[in-house]
């Protein structure tokens, strides 16, 4: 089936950030992520969490909160500032200061007027949002010692502060406090207790989670504990409520997630309880943030990834939504490779690496490891100037351009590779709107188009004396949403490009203009490619589906329709990683090369597609058939799990294949040591 | 041939207590468990075995309190038949007939006069299904009453009894079977499943493996096989149930019981840990270690103050309040297997065999317990799966009971075997056997038997090992060691031709070893040393050895494995005799001439009991069970019987005892003894009851010699009157006051008594009891229900005339019957007050 000789790359360095905080927008059904870093992602929920929107940190910007307001996003930082995001072209609205010190919780009322923000000094300050803006209100009364925690009535009316060894009930009338609930200590008197979380639900009840490892229930009224559960030894740091106020999930620093559920100890009786029910463990660290979404429970921490843990009392049918999903790496690529020059750019928030593949010697046979004569060497280590962490980069084909984006501006540099002597050239005067979401060279590499503001496209000719606006491709629906994926046909003839609002849009790049819009599909494109011979353009999309689209006829091609009558295999609907990336294999046209993060696989439009009936995994079957019956058992998709979690795959000139892997156990092992538990017989 | 009616084969205790969880009654001063065909009663407070509730004629599989009356127990059995008892008493109240083989029973205080049975639906898709049925306790004044209207709850249960609950308030019953927790609600008539997935992506094991409902909440706990207990809520909907786990055992999870108040949850598993842990609190939870054995059930007490623990080493730990262990009720360890012989101790009568790990225990069989361990291993047992320890293997004591040789061995799988030789003396001071000699490399390979020479003068000891030698050892006959310390050392090495040795045994007179060598028997001197002769019979090697006694002692035995059965005559060095049988174990009466043989043949055991001298077998008995017997043995009588039939005599003397492979003590008893048996146990419970208060001295004795005076002249004499006037005696003297009935009546019943009545009743009574003699009851406690019963009094009358009474048969009954009748008043005033 095609055998490639394959560089294991495993030099990328890549680190995801910890989760900080979390935050579900019901209506829109998604879900905001902060990470450490101060990066926020916008993962759709009904789009198999699909990663649609990244906004990437700043240095120094440590978010502590996250919260919806209607559709607006907002959140907080030690720095003391509360941040809008703009969503549409994923970026930073704008940044006020509280002036209250560090900020440590934020929260914005059902009603949506409000924001309420918990400061370093003690004052819960409220916010009035606004249309365009938000606006300083006033401060509720000011308490000794920071306000960690907040939650609002549902009403809108009282608002519940957790701070050290208390909790304060405040009216958010008068700004007056109502009551003052003091926590336990428990064992160790010296330390005190901190009112990690709190949950203010609307028949009174405040659910509260401190350091002592307690959730506890308090009635608002009378200001008392009704019942108080020791869920760990440690901290639990982080709680949250489900819509209909049955469900309280509860995060631990031992890594563990705690549901408690409204339930009523007899049965068809109508006095309920607080009962501890499942525990969810799947982290090994410190679970910062949770939030309880319709279906799921949706956790994340300083082991960096979000998991998503399916409620199957709330799902219909046992299908794929009822399996486990972790999420570990971007739904983006952030690797880039000059095809033809053997290099590779890795994007880090911080700065970009450049790397040229290392050398072999011979040929061996398949499976076996060849000789490495000379070995990968770092290049280039480009640091990028000021706070942005980058958004986007991309190296050309032909490795002489290098450009990356941050949220403000677009960096360009020209590479002169003579010998071992390598030096660059920054490009100035590079005209100010090209910050751009996402990059993308000609396959002559004498373009660079660049993914600007409300979906249009920046093409910027590249020469020896610099760059040049060339023009700008706009489409006709007038989408504000920003374009997250760029695809150049091989001939330079064609430029597609992938919207938010998964609008695909083809542009014919001789006439500088829309050529056509492909059918809008349900879900997220998560990668595509034009293909070199037919330019056909082959969309994967992020619920697995796959269309290919002749750009020239402008409807779908034949294939793509038997796909759609025959539909896929199970298997392979079921995977939970979209694919991030596509590639055409030069020497054989029919064949497509798809990969997400645990496989790779090879789609052969010329054979036949599997039904519900046959093997999908079938090459080990194959391989123990005589070679005559093996044609007629195979099938178009050969998958190939060699490989450990990958983040990029790429297909190079000379017909070697580039894995970028990343395998978790290094990841793992760079993260902080987590809190020592006791394990059974050791 | 033998008529064989009068001889059967009987659980003769020592059987499992911890078959079925006990339970504890509502005073908690009784402890019932299921023994065998009998239900035990135990005290709590002393842990002494009070009485046996027996009239069952198979394994009883279940006991429960009558939820109407907390001083009655329902029990099941294999039989078919579920009885009602008075347990104080033990008194059969009635018998129900259901038909087929009942495996457990469940009774609900919702559900009166309903009982929940198991039953076999029979072998389907060859593994056999079970099902749940409840069934209608017909309200018949009959003693035997067929309860035929079975209505199914659920026709696919575990066959694990304790897979099985019913829930609070008995609203609903749970039952979980393999990945499938099922749960009735018997109002709405509707049944909500719930299934597990088979393992878990770490490998886990998930089938249910018990159950308990909390008896307040609404809240069901399910034990799994990898150790962890789940709590099920809101079970009342399809989707939106729940559940939480807890997990401490490593194992799976045996038993799980709630207290009576619903607070808090016990647990346990093969650790030997009790734990119990506090609902709603999460997974806080106490902990009772080194209980010392794996843990099958736990129950508790219905005040909450006392649990009970049953473990695979046949032992209820009685745990008190404040989790301490107040009382060990410890029956016949048999475990799995066991490799020692059974023995006798010829000091105590005592039967000996392998007991806890590297322990021999000592279990009288007389009074059916538990005396005491002797620690022979003495080393700390660890109660781990796969551990190789030391086990004791060969034990065997002389003919005075003064020595005890033992061999224990570890590592018999593994290449690296290694045994001890341990010699013991029995110290008249303390009473009990002490290490003498522990011989580490006796042999060079592991023994395989050895016997005590059964002289009285001098004990010498024989064993044949493996490295095909027989060695002799005698006490003091090494010259190094000091005079005053009486080692034993080795006397003799002997081999023959280099043939593996298989066993060894002793004349009468010790005058002659036979000591087996495969296929060759050689006969030794033991004085000389000299090999007197060897006799063979191929083919086939020699599997047990035994000489005749008695005037048999010319003969030796044996058995060889290609089914045949050898006497030969010393005298004559010739084979006297042969016949081809399939011996599993042959074993000679000590007392008599008699052998038995247990042969296995077509999937069941026989018994042949003979004399050396004569081929023919004085008894014969088939099917003794369906499975090999490899372990039996004579145990002396008490006191000797006066044989009355003649092919029971091979009885008389002493008792044939014998080992199931499913670790059941057999026993065969004969008609008279089992009369004998009843009526001294019933005789033993009056006693018990009856405080001699110098009332009774005056009263009660002096009414009993009256009976005896009167019965034997004056059948018709007024009976009835006499014993209902030592009631109200009784009833005036020993009920507390405040319980008593007012003055008024009492003092009419009182003097009623004193009155003479007319004799009419007396001759009812009569018939109806010897009209049961004729139907062969064991149980005669019938006669109290006949007086509490006109109706069945009026059945009886009908009989009268087919009946001719046996006149001493009839004594005896009437005798037991008014001394019993004592208790009639008791239980008829607590069933009538509440």
């Amino acid at each position: 089936m095609g055998e490639f000789k394959v560089h294991r790359v495993r030099f990328f360095d890549y680190m995801p950030s910890a989760i900080r905080a979390l935050a579900f927008n019901q209506p829109n059904e998604t879900m905001a992520v902060a990470r450490m870093d101060g990066a926020v992602e916008i993962f759709l929920v009904s789009d198999k969490f699909f990663q649609g929107k990244i906004i990437p940190g700043r240095d120094q910007c440590g978010i502590e909160g996250l919260t919806w307001v209607g559709e607006r996003l907002f959140s907080a930082g030690l720095n003391g500032q509360i941040t809008e995001y703009d969503l549409k072209n994923q970026r930073v609205k704008y940044t006020i200061d509280a002036y209250g010190g560090p900020i440590w919780a934020i929260t914005g009322n059902q009603q949506g007027t409000h924001l309420a923000v918990g400061c370093e000094d003690g004052t819960v300050k409220l916010f009035a949002v606004n249309e365009d803006k938000i606006q300083f209100e006033r401060n509720l009364d000011r308490q000794k010692g920071r306000i960690v925690s907040l939650s609002w009535h549902p009403s809108g009316s009282k608002i519940a502060a957790g701070m050290i060894d208390m909790i304060q009930i405040f009216n958010v009338e008068t700004g007056q406090s109502i009551h003052r609930m003091l926590t336990d200590r428990g064992t160790s008197r010296s330390k005190e207790c901190m009112v990690w979380c709190v949950v203010y639900l609307s028949d009174g009840t405040i659910i509260s989670g401190d350091s002592g490892g307690m959730v506890k229930m308090w009635n608002d009224h009378t200001g008392t504990l009704i019942k108080s559960h020791n869920v760990s030894t440690c901290d639990v740091l982080a709680l949250s409520v489900s819509r209909n106020e049955d469900s309280i999930v509860a995060g631990t620093s031992e890594g563990f997630v705690v549901q408690f559920q409204f339930i009523s100890l007899v049965l068809e009786k109508n006095d309920k309880e607080w009962v501890r029910t499942r525990t969810f463990r799947n982290h090994t660290h410190d679970v910062r943030a949770v939030a309880e979404i319709t279906t799921a429970v949706v956790s994340g921490g300083m082991d960096t990834q979000l998991v998503v843990r399916p409620l199957l009392d709330k799902i219909e049918v046992n299908s794929s939504a009822s399996a486990l999903q972790k999420i570990i790496f971007p739904h983006r690529s952030l690797v880039s490779c000059a095809r033809k020059a053997g290099l590779m750019l890795f994007q880090y928030p911080g700065h970009l690496e450049l790397w040229r593949l290392g050398e072999s010697e011979g040929q061996g046979i398949p499976g076996s490891s060849l000789l490495v004569k000379t070995n990968p060497e770092k290049l280039l280590h480009l640091k990028v100037k000021g706070e942005d962490h980058i958004r986007c980069s991309a190296v050309s084909p032909c490795g002489e351009w290098i450009a990356y984006s941050t949220a403000s501006s677009l960096g360009l540099y020209r590479l002169h590779c003579d010998n071992n002597n390598i030096s660059i050239t920054k490009i100035s005067k590079i005209p100010k709107v090209l910050s751009s979401a996402k990059l993308c060279f000609s396959s002559d590499s004498s373009h660079l188009f660049s993914a600007s503001t409300q979906s249009s496209v920046h093409v910027v000719s590249l020469s020896q004396s610099g760059c040049k606006l060339v023009g700008t491709l706009k489409p006709k629906s007038g989408s504000h949403q920003a374009i997250h994926l760029l695809a150049a046909s091989e001939d330079g003839k064609w430029l597609a490009s992938a919207n938010s609002d998964h609008e695909v849009h083809v542009y014919n790049l001789q006439k500088k203009e829309l050529h056509c819009t492909v059918p809008i599909y349900s879900s997220a494109v998560s990668a595509m490619a034009i293909h070199p011979e037919t330019n056909c353009l082959f969309m994967m999309h992020a619920d697995q589906r796959m269309f290919e689209f002749s750009i020239e006829q402008k409807q779908y091609s034949d294939w793509s329709r038997s796909v759609q009558r025959n539909g896929l295999h199970y298997i392979w609907l079921e995977r939970d990683t979209p694919c991030l990336n596509v590639m055409f294999n030069p020497q054989n046209p029919s064949h497509v090369i798809l990969h997400d993060t645990y496989m790779f696989c090879i789609i052969d439009k010329s054979l036949p597609l599997p039904d519900v009936k046959t093997q999908f995994l079938n090459q080990l079957t194959l391989k123990s058939l005589p070679k005559e019956k093996r044609k007629s058992e195979s099938h178009a998709f050969k998958v190939c799990k060699t490989f450990r979690e990958m983040l990029h795959v790429e297909l190079m000139s000379d017909q070697s294949l580039v894995v970028v892997e990343r395998p978790l156990v290094d990841i793992s092992t760079q993260l902080p040591a987590p809190i020592k538990q006791k394990k059974f017989a050791t | 041939m033998v008529e064989r009616s009068d001889i059967r084969v009987v659980r003769c205790g020592g059987s499992k207590i911890n078959f079925r969880p006990p339970i504890i009654s509502n005073d908690s001063r009784f402890v019932l468990c299921v023994s065998g065909d009998s239900v035990k009663v135990y005290s709590t407070r002393t842990e002494e075995w009070l009485h046996s509730l027996q009239g069952h004629t198979k394994q009883v599989t279940g006991i429960a309190f009558n939820p109407a009356n907390h001083l009655q127990v329902y029990s099941c059995s294999a039989d078919g038949t579920v009885k009602l008892w008075d347990f104080i008493d033990g008194i059969l109240i009635k018998t129900f007939i259901i038909g087929s083989p009942l495996f457990a029973l469940y009774v609900s205080k919702e559900h009166e006069g309903v009982i929940f049975l198991h039953l076999s639906k029979g072998t389907h898709h060859k593994n056999e299904c079970f099902q749940l049925v409840s069934t209608h306790l017909p309200k018949s004044a009959d003693q035997e009453v067929e309860a035929k209207e079975l209505s199914v709850v659920s026709s696919h249960i575990s066959p694990n009894p304790s897979c099985t609950a019913f829930g609070r308030g008995g609203e609903y019953i749970a039952f979980a079977r393999k990945l499938q927790l099922d749960v009735y609600f018997f109002r709405k008539q509707k049944t909500y499943s719930f299934y597990l997935k088979a393992t878990d992506k770490k490998g886990a094991k998930n089938a249910f493996t018990c159950i308990a409902c909390n008896p307040t909440d609404d809240c069901i706990a399910t034990g799994h096989e990898d150790g962890k207990i789940r709590l099920w809520r809101n079970f009342n909907h399809k989707k939106e149930y729940t559940y939480s786990t807890l997990h401490w055992h490593h194992n799976a999870v045996n038993t799980l019981c709630f207290t009576p108040e619903g607070t808090n949850l016990l647990s346990g598993g093969i650790e030997s840990v009790l734990v119990q842990w506090q609902c709603g609190a999460g997974s806080k939870k106490d902990v009772l270690p080194r209980l010392g054995g794996s843990i099958l059930h736990v129950s508790a007490s219905p005040d909450g103050q006392l649990f009970c623990v049953s473990h695979s080493d046949n032992k209820i730990t009685v745990i008190e309040d404040g989790f301490k262990v107040s009382g060990l009720i410890q029956g016949l360890v048999t475990g799995d297997t066991v490799l020692t012989d059974l023995m006798i101790d010829p000091r105590s009568k005592a039967l000996v065999l392998n007991g806890k790990p590297g322990h021999l225990q000592f279990y009288s069989l007389l009074r059916d317990k538990h005396l005491y361990n002797l620690d022979i291993v003495q080393q700390e047992y660890i109660y781990e799966a796969g551990l190789d320890q030391f086990e004791v293997v060969k034990a065997v004591f002389d003919v005075k009971g003064s020595w005890l040789a033992t061999v224990e061995e570890r590592g018999r799988e593994s290449s690296d075997l290694e045994f001890f030789l341990k010699l013991w003396a029995f110290d008249e001071t303390t009473q009990s056997f002490v290490l003498n000699t522990s011989i580490s490399a006796a042999h060079t390979d592991r023994i395989i038997s050895m016997c005590f020479s059964s002289s009285e003068e001098t004990t010498m000891l024989v064993t044949t090992a493996e490295d095909s030698q027989f060695k002799a050892w005698c006490q003091g006959a090494d010259a190094d060691t000091q005079q005053d310390q009486n080692f034993w050392s080795c006397d003799f090495v002997g081999s023959y031709h280099n043939l593996k040795p298989t066993n060894c045994t002793f004349s009468a007179d010790s005058s002659l070893l036979a000591v087996s060598f495969q296929e060759v028997v050689t006969v030794w001197s033991p004085d000389t040393w000299e090999l007197l002769t060897t006799l063979c019979q191929p083919p086939g090697q020699i599997r047990d050895l035994c000489f005749g006694r008695l005037s048999c002692s010319k003969y030796l035995l044996g058995t060889t494995t290609k089914n045949l059965l050898c006497c030969w005559n010393l005298l004559t060095c010739a084979l006297e005799w042969s016949t081809s049988l399939e011996v599993s174990k042959l074993q000679a009466d000590p007392l008599s001439e008699n052998v038995a043989a247990f042969s296995y043949q077509s999937k069941h055991t026989d018994l042949f009991v003979f004399k050396p001298s004569e081929p023919l077998p004085l008894f014969t008995h088939e099917k003794v069970c369906s499975e090999k017997v490899h372990r039996a043995i004579f145990v002396p009588r008490e006191e000797l019987l006066n044989g009355c039939d003649e092919r029971c005599q091979w009885l008389n003397g002493s008792q044939l005892y014998f080992l199931t492979q499913n670790m059941d003590l057999m026993t065969f008893s004969m008609a008279t003894e089992e009369d004998r048996m009843l009526s001294s146990s019933k005789r033993l419970v009056i006693d018990d009851s009856i405080a001699v208060t110098p009332f009774y001295l005056l009263l009660g004795k002096h009414r009993q010699q009256q009976q005896k005076l009167n019965t034997p002249s004056h059948p018709a004499a007024d009976k009835p009157q006499q014993k209902q006037s030592s009631v109200s005696i009784k009833q005036l003297l020993h009920t507390p006051a405040h319980v008593l009935p007012a003055a008024s009546v009492l003092c009419s019943m009182f003097v009623n008594s004193l009155l003479i009545s007319n004799t009419g009743v007396r001759e009812e009574m009569e018939s109806s009891e010897q009209e049961m003699d004729s139907e062969k009851e064991e149980e005669d406690s019938e006669g109290e229900m006949e007086t509490r019963d006109s109706q069945q009094d009026l059945r009886a009358q009908g009989s009268v005339d087919e009946v001719t009474p046996k006149l001493s048969k009839a004594q005896e009954r009437e005798l037991k019957r008014v001394r019993k009748t004592d208790f009639s008043w008791m239980t008829g005033l607590i069933v009538s007050k509440p």
